[in-house]
């Protein structure tokens, strides 16, 4: 089976490195998947899984305000936070979830608003990604 | 001449002395070796975004986006980055002289500029001298990781992008090596340099838009550039106060080895003297 190179990249070190058979993962301007041998590209990514397929198995990871650049034989993702499933902090991710579901609910300022929103997603993102692993 | 109980206290103390700066030196040395390997780790997410940009600044020639631009300055923001304590030999006075020097030449009235800050000692500094500081923060880790400086990343590059400010230098040490640091001005907004940096060029194909990738892309990359200044600072933080360190625990070793030997005098001149006392009393009794 053919295979591209993967690398997961953010600021505080690279978190993901492989030969896999298919990228998929959702960018801004919808559903993505990724073969090798794929024209270069770049797209932004949504906050969600990258889901990478190799030798009959699945990695996910959990990626937030990144983007996506592909070519032939390599695909990068460039990410501010990415952590593979077996690495989230499920409790900590939990408690983001309810402060940022309790900040939704007592704050009408329009910024911390949307920043609580964004950290909702982000949170959500973490524990999908975390219990669809198992 | 000190008495011999004065010398011995004062030797006592300087013992004390170096055996803090010595276990500073050594927390510091290690500190420096966790800095150089985050500055490491985090060369090649820099590498890329800068691949990236460049190659869509010069690639979509039609595609612009207000951060690229230079526009007319009205107001110049500066941030400075030094660290929350002292003891860390010229690393904070250096910057802060530079940073201080440039803002004075350049600007004739306090209307045309801003000051952001990391660390206490910088922010003290602007305060005393009554210089606007629109942003500080404190208590930075010694290993910072990207999202504990996202807070002052995100808004510095959301002040410049609403207008409050039309250019941003930061001042930092730039990490030579362990016994070097040199103050550095890097301008970080407008980003003029991008196109020139860049080895060889890949042309993509851009989903949705050129435009709006650089709409997601040079926010992160303006806040990387910062986030990379602020890793330097922190190695150089660290190296400078090993070395401070070390240089105060060599200063008590040379301290205390004159003082023993003036120590040693004393009492051998206080038993020669004793000596002299019993002869010359044994002599008036014959």
């Amino acid at each position: 089976m053919k295979t591209v190179k993967v690398n997961i990249v953010t600021p505080d070190g690279p978190v993901y490195e492989s030969d896999v058979e298919m990228v998929s993962t959702k960018a801004q301007s919808g559903e993505l998947g990724i073969l090798p041998g794929h024209i270069p590209m770049v797209a932004p990514l949504e906050i969600g899984a990258v889901r990478l397929k190799r030798d009959g198995g699945t990695d996910y990871v959990a990626v937030s305000g990144g983007f996506l650049e592909v070519r032939p034989e390599q695909v990068t993702i460039l990410a501010q936070a990415a952590e593979p499933a077996d690495q989230i902090d499920i409790e900590r991710a939990k408690e983001a979830k309810q402060r940022a579901e309790k900040n939704l609910q007592a704050k009408q300022d329009n910024i911390d608003f949307k920043r609580a929103e964004l950290a909702l997603k982000r949170a959500m993102n973490r524990i999908d990604v975390h219990e669809n692993k198992r | 001449m000190a008495s011999l109980r004065d010398i011995k206290n004062r030797i006592t103390s300087t013992k004390k002395t170096s055996q803090i700066t010595k276990a500073m030196e050594m927390v510091s040395a290690s500190k420096l070796s966790r800095a150089e390997s985050n500055a490491k780790a985090f060369v090649p997410y820099m590498d890329k975004i800068q691949e990236v940009v460049a190659s869509i600044a010069v690639g979509a020639k039609d595609a612009s986006h207000p951060m690229l631009v230079s526009r007319p300055v009205k107001k110049t923001a500066y941030l400075v980055i030094t660290s929350d304590r002292g003891l860390a030999g010229a690393y904070n006075s250096n910057v802060l002289r530079a940073a201080n020097n440039a803002i004075q030449n350049r600007h004739a009235s306090k209307d045309e500029y801003v000051v952001m800050t990391v660390g206490r000692v910088g922010r003290d500094f602007f305060a005393k001298k009554g210089i606007n500081i629109i942003d500080s923060i404190l208590g930075l880790p010694d290993q910072p990781t990207f999202a504990d400086i996202k807070e002052i990343t995100g808004k510095a590059v959301a002040m410049y992008a609403d207008g409050a400010f039309d250019e941003l230098y930061m001042y930092y040490n730039h990490f030579v090596s362990a016994i070097s640091q040199e103050v550095t001005e890097k301008k970080v907004l407008p980003l003029t340099d991008v196109a020139s940096v860049s080895k060889k060029l890949s042309s993509y194909e851009f989903d949705p838009s050129a435009d709006a990738i650089l709409e997601v892309l040079l926010p992160q990359y303006a806040e990387s550039l910062i986030f990379g200044a602020l890793l330097d600072g922190k190695a150089s933080e660290h190296a400078a106060r090993m070395t401070a360190m070390k240089s105060a625990t060599d200063n008590a070793k040379d301290l205390i080895d004159s003082l023993s030997l003036s120590y040693n005098r004393a009492r051998q001149a206080a038993i020669t003297q004793e000596i002299t006392e019993i002869v010359g009393g044994v002599a008036a009794l014959e």
